[in-house]
């Protein structure tokens, strides 16, 4: 099997799966998209299957579109970087199957937004439709504040800023979860702990393992399903009406979660490639 | 041994250095990319840009 990993800085993520690869005597290329020149008339590329690991979501999201319209098999697929990637395309995922998820908004324009808003109530949460860490995304309390925030996006903000989504806000108690899936099994999970409404591991906050219950697999699994399976991280709500599915992340983190919750998740990822790629290698 | 290009310090990679991966700088901070493993090359780390992320 010609197994590729697509990726660019080498982070602790990816230095343990580099490991586990070779722990398993399996070679591979890494595909550095930094040198990646891709003539858009070639038919084919030379691996079996490709392991997306890239830190930029951009140059990922062509470069999965361009192997998978060439029958080249990604972890994840081009679909589900397409729509983890977009906050919009996300949660009308998660609405149309049917997973719990926070109420949502989109609207285009600052005073569609501000009317939204007020149907919602205070507060709100208002975050760049593409975007990761927690990058720029805000908290408005009252009317006030929103229609700062509105002015300053459609001012200061690139082109996707002015895609208005709109959350409710979730009281989380201090703690939200991080739940690892694997095809269709979720392999562990953790809290996320921050005196901060924002709970993000990026953003400073503590973790702790939590344990995988039914109902905590159960919607993690329908999360990533939801999105296109593969290998997912879903970020999970705890709230008076259950849990409720945030968001999806298609090239999960996960530096932080071996240790707290004992499962090696880097093993699990070649695990799951290994047996992806096997499976799409055609038999002589 | 590679050297922190902004403060001259050593910079003692592990054994089982990547290229492409971070690493920092001991005395002033500074990350650099290991960009090379025969020759080692360091260069600047990468700055965030606005689509990094999960």
């Amino acid at each position: 099997m010609r197994l590729g990993v697509l990726c660019s800085i080498v982070r602790k993520e990816e230095k343990l799966i580099f490991e586990a690869f070779r722990e398993r005597g399996v070679d591979f290329e890494k595909i550095d998209d930094r040198e990646l020149v891709l003539d858009l008339h070639r038919r084919s590329f030379p691996w079996d299957i490709v392991l997306e690991r890239a830190v930029n979501h951009a140059r990922a999201l062509h470069t999965l579109k361009l192997f998978n319209d060439r029958g080249l098999p990604t972890i994840n697929t081009w679909d589900v970087a397409n729509v983890c990637g977009d906050k919009v395309l996300t949660t009308n995922a998660l609405v149309r199957a049917r997973v719990p998820t926070p109420k949502t908004i989109v609207a285009y324009t600052p005073e569609s937004a501000l009317s939204a808003i007020e149907t919602l109530g205070y507060p709100v949460v208002l975050k760049p439709a593409v975007g990761s860490w927690g990058r720029l995304v805000a908290r408005a309390n009252d009317q006030h504040a929103a229609e700062a925030l509105l002015e300053h996006k459609q001012i200061l903000g690139s082109y996707h800023h002015s895609i208005f989504y709109i959350q409710e806000y979730v009281e989380k108690s201090g703690r939200d979860i991080r739940a690892f899936v694997v095809g269709n099994e979720t392999i562990c999970a953790i809290y996320r702990m921050s005196d901060h409404w924002i709970t993000n591991t990026a953003r400073g906050a503590t973790t702790a393992n939590c344990p995988v219950t039914d109902e905590l697999n159960e919607i993690c699994v329908a999360a990533a399903n939801a999105v296109g399976g593969g290998i997912l991280a879903v970020d999970v709500f705890e709230t008076e009406h259950g849990l409720q599915v945030n968001e999806v992340n298609y090239t999960m983190e996960f530096r932080n979660s071996i240790d707290v919750t004992g499962v090696p998740i880097h093993e699990r990822i070649v695990d799951y490639t290994l047996a992806v790629g096997e499976a799409s290698v055609p038999t002589a | 041994m590679p050297k922190c290009l902004d403060c001259d310090a050593d910079i003692i990679l592990k054994p089982d250095v990547e290229a492409g991966e971070i690493v920092d700088c001991p005395d002033c901070g500074t990350e650099f990319e290991v960009r090379s493993l025969d020759p080692v090359k360091l260069d600047h780390a990468p700055q965030e840009e606005e689509d990094w992320g999960e």
